[in-house]
Parts: structure tokens; sequence; C-alpha cells
């Protein structure tokens, strides 16, 4: 089994961050084979930035993929550049805080998460990224949740640990929303 | 077994570098392979190795040289433009007879070229690095597993044939994070004991009455031969045709199409012979490790009449690699190509149709 995800925002959104919490822990948890491509222009801040990871039980060919089974948008550059990178029967995630393009394939399942906004609830918006982290796996299960909680605490409870209450409290909403979409397609 | 570590492969090929008892690295910023510089300018210091920023490729690859003029393991890396620039530099430590590690992680081209990774400096890299006709042992990993593993071989290979060589990276291998096995780091007494066995070594004389030693090669070194060190380098080039074949061979033996790949498109090749294996295509893949020298019997030994034909695949337009794929095969069945160029991934689609319309 091989899951292919692109993950696209603005530089700060945590797009990256987001990208490599699924990578480490996978590679960290898991007897998993895992692949992270970072992709961003010369911009610091305010640009579009897009990672690609790829898990899967056997080695990983490209590390970069054009059609990815789940494609995360959490702005609508990333919208309108990735709606299409969606493959057939895959699932798009969408930041509906700030989305306004919609995705109108018939063959792609649409999450869309108001991650912005439960950010801003949760007191932080920075933590907009653990909200859709939650939603991938609730959704996709595709790694099991607490292992990437576990990881969240080890990355970025080792700079700021006043953080993790409100990293957890993000993901766990995220990965309502995620686990209720796919009971819901189920 | 050693713990696996989620890197980056800029930063796995600069700790492996410092592993294998490089303490000299000196480079100058180009993306995608910035993470090497940054890696080295925090480490260096930690094994009392030096990091230096040097004020051009020209000059960093030249301190290279000189660094390993005293004996030091010594690297430089760059990316394809900036490559060009230390060539140089390259074609005098193949002059003087330098061991010298340099890394390319090559983006797209000609010229400045866009910043994303690429597999356009083939040529280059395997016929000409430099002027005066040298050749390097250039070693080109598919996943950050082999670039550790080739990157220590590296300093083994250049310590052994007291040579420069080349870590022929892209753009992807460099920048892509994947789970990588470190090796156990030399003891600085090891670090030393190397350095000890280059007596030629210029490391000043100490108060002993040493003879004066000259690194540059002929032309500035009067004793020695330009012809006979042409024919020294040819005999030494023979040689790694057949010691330094390195190849994966994966499903040949009943294989009625072959794909073959280096570096990052080497493993797109491998993931597609899966699915051609899948489909009930009889499909095998031949990825030379090494590219110089190119490994001539994988094909060789193929049977090469009775293939429906090879798929050569890479990351460059027009395409270079499967020029010496054509050299070796010389029309004994059919060989097409699946490129890409740019900064585009070489998609897997793309060499999976080449080998079902080898099937038609």
């Amino acid at each position: 089994m091989e899951k292919s995800f692109i993950i696209a925002g603005f530089g700060g959104q945590g797009v990256m961050v987001a990208g490599q919490l699924l990578s480490y822990t996978a590679c960290e948890t898991t007897d998993k084979y895992v692949t992270y491509f970072p992709s961003y222009g010369a911009e610091m801040r305010g640009g579009t930035a897009n990672c690609y990871v790829v898990i899967s039980d056997d080695p990983v060919g490209a590390p970069k993929v054009n059609k990815a089974d789940y494609v995360v948008c959490l702005n609508d550059p990333s919208m309108a550049k990735f709606k299409d990178a969606v493959a057939p029967g895959g699932t798009i995630f969408v930041n509906s805080s700030v989305v306004t393009i919609e995705e109108t394939r018939p063959d792609v399942h649409v999450v869309k998460v108001d991650a912005g906004s439960i950010a801003i609830e949760l007191g932080n918006p920075k933590c907009l990224n653990l909200v859709i982290v939650g939603a991938i796996i609730g959704y996709t299960e595709v790694l099991p949740a607490e292992n990437v909680l576990q990881t969240a605490f080890k990355k970025l409870g080792a700079k700021r640990p006043e953080l993790n209450p409100i990293n957890e409290a993000a993901f766990r909403r995220g990965w309502e929303i995620g686990h209720a979409a796919k009971e819901a397609n189920a | 077994m050693a713990e696996k570590i989620f890197m980056k492969g800029c930063e796995a090929v600069a700790e492996t570098a410092i592993r294998a008892g490089c303490r000299f690295f000196a480079g100058y910023p180009i993306t995608p392979q910035n993470d090497v510089p940054e890696y080295f300018a925090r480490r260096m210091p930690q094994v009392n190795g030096v990091f230096i920023q040097g004020e051009s490729e020209v000059a960093s690859s030249n301190m290279a040289y000189g660094a390993a003029a005293a004996g030091v393991r010594s690297m430089t890396s760059s990316s394809s433009c900036g490559i060009s620039l230390k060539s140089e530099a390259i074609s005098w430590m193949a002059g003087a007879r330098l061991p010298v590690v340099i890394a390319n992680f090559q983006r797209g081209g000609p010229g400045i070229g866009t910043i994303q990774p690429a597999q356009q400096d083939y040529m280059q890299a395997t016929h000409a690095s430099g002027n005066g006709g040298f050749r390097m042992l250039v070693l080109s990993p598919s996943n950050l597993q082999e670039a550790v593993d080739m990157t220590w071989e590296a300093f083994e290979l250049a310590d052994k044939y007291s040579r420069p060589v080349l870590l022929l990276m892209d753009g992807f291998t460099g920048t892509m994070m994947e789970p990588v096995e470190l090796p156990e780091p030399l003891s600085e007494e090891q670090v030393a004991a190397i350095r000890a066995t280059k007596t030629w070594a210029a490391r000043g004389k100490h108060g002993a009455p040493e003879q004066h030693k000259v690194m540059c090669g002929p032309g500035l070194d009067t004793r020695i031969s330009q012809m006979g060190m042409n024919i020294e380098d040819d005999k030494l080039y023979k040689t790694w045709q057949t010691a330094e074949i390195d190849y994966e061979d994966y499903l040949t033996e009943d294989a009625e199409v072959i794909i073959t790949a280096y570096g990052i498109s080497g493993r797109i090749a491998k993931s597609a012979v899966k699915i051609l294996r899948e489909e009930g295509i009889k499909a095998g893949l031949i990825r030379p490790r090494k590219v110089y020298p190119f490994p001539d019997v994988a094909y060789e030994k193929l049977p090469l009449e009775k293939l429906r034909g090879i798929v050569s695949a890479e990351m460059s337009i027009p395409a270079q690699f499967a020029t010496d794929v054509e050299r070796v095969v010389h029309g004994r069945t059919k060989i097409v190509t699946a490129l890409s160029s740019g900064g585009e991934v070489l998609d897997r689609a793309t060499i999976l149709d080449a080998a079902r319309g080898l099937m038609k």
C-alpha cells in the first residue's frame, strides 16, 4: 500500500511542518518507507510553499508525484494549482476558512476543514497545521493518531513545551472532522 | 543495527563526510545544495575541522585542492553551473593527483538554469569535468541510504587512487528527506592515521631536511613528463573498467523489456518494473551505481537480440545517459527514451507507456 500526499499553502502556514510530522512519525514509529520533498520559491513568507510526502509498505519510487492520493490546500493559490493533482478517487482537504475555489470533479472527495477559524478559536492561529494534520489522520488512518501526537510533542514540544496542550487540542479537533468525513463517505 | 534517522540528503552527505574523516570543506552558496555548507558550518568546529565559505566557486574549489595537498580529507560541493566554475580546480586536482570528493547536486541547465532538480550534467560528469581529458569515478545514488554509503565510499576511493571523485547527486536527492542509517564515525586517531599515510603531502618541514614538495602536475613540475603521466592515467582508467564496475541488476534473468536509469530516475524506474511485472510484462532493471566507469558488462550479458527493447530513462532533454546505453547496445535491440527536464519529475507513467509500447 502506497499513499501520496501534496500539502500546499502560503509560507508561514506550517505546510512543511505538517508534512514533516507525517514523515517523522512514519520513520520513527513504524516500519513503513517514507519520503518527504519540499518545494518552495525564494519568498520567506507569503509565497506559495508545498511539500510531497509518500508513505509506503515498499521502497518509494518518485518522491514527487504529479497525481496524489491526498491533496491538502490551505489557500486559494494552492487550490488553483493543485485541485487537478488529485488522483481519481482521491481526496482533497480544504482549509475552508480561506479557500473560496470549489473542487467540482465528481471523482474526488472533498473534506472541508475550517482549520483557520478553529486555530483562532483555540487561541493560536499557528496551530492551523495541527488541525489539518489531525483531519488527515482521522480520515486516512495512514498512521496511528497517538504516534503522530507523540511526534508533535517530541519535535514541536522540544522548543515550545507550553504549546503542547493547544497542539493536542488542535490535532484532536481536526481528527474528529476527518473521522466524521470518513464515516460519512463509508 | 544503527538507528534509523530521518534526514535531508544534503545533510546526510555532509554528516557522512565528517564521519568518514573529512576535516576540510570549502563551498559557495547555490540552490539546491545550500544545506551542505550550512551543515558543515555548524559541524566542522565540533570536530576541529575547517569550514570556509569562499568568495566564489573558483576560490572554494581551489581551497579544497590546497587542503588535499596538505593530506586532509577534503570536500567541496555545488550545483551544475557552480560545478562548471569549479571545473578549473577539479582539472588541477586530477593533474596533481589529489584526493578530493566533489558533490554535484544537479539542477536545470544550460547556463544558470532553474533551481529545480535535473540530471543534465551527465556528459560533463562522466566525460569532461574540466580540461585535459581526465576521468573521475562518478557515484550516483538513487536513495539517501545509498547517498550515505557512497559518500563514505567516495572518500575511500579518492584516497585509494589519489584522484578526485565525483558524487553525482541531484536536487531531489539533495533536498528530499528519507530514513538513513549512518556509519560509525572514524575516531580522531583513525583520521590522523589516514593523514599520516600520505607521505607525499605538504605539511611543512618542521625543521627536517625534507624535500620541497610540488603538487601541480606536469607543466609546472618539470620532473614529470606530460605524456608519461597521461599514459599512466590511461592505464589507471582501464583498470577501473573491471575493478570499479558497480550496478544493480534487478529481475533481468527472464526479462523481455529492460528499464535502465541512474540516480533519482533509477528508483522511479525500479518502481515501474514492479508495476509492469504485476501487469504480466516481464520487465527488468539495470541501474548503474557508478556512471563512470559505465557498466558495459551489465548490458553485454543480456540476451540483447531476444529483448523487445530497452527503455532508457533520465531527467535530461536531450538524452545523455542514453548515449552510453546506445554505445554498448550498438543496434542489437531497440532503445526508446523516457525523459523529463527543467525540474519536472520523471513521471513513472512515461516509463510505463514506453515499456508497454515496446511490447506491442
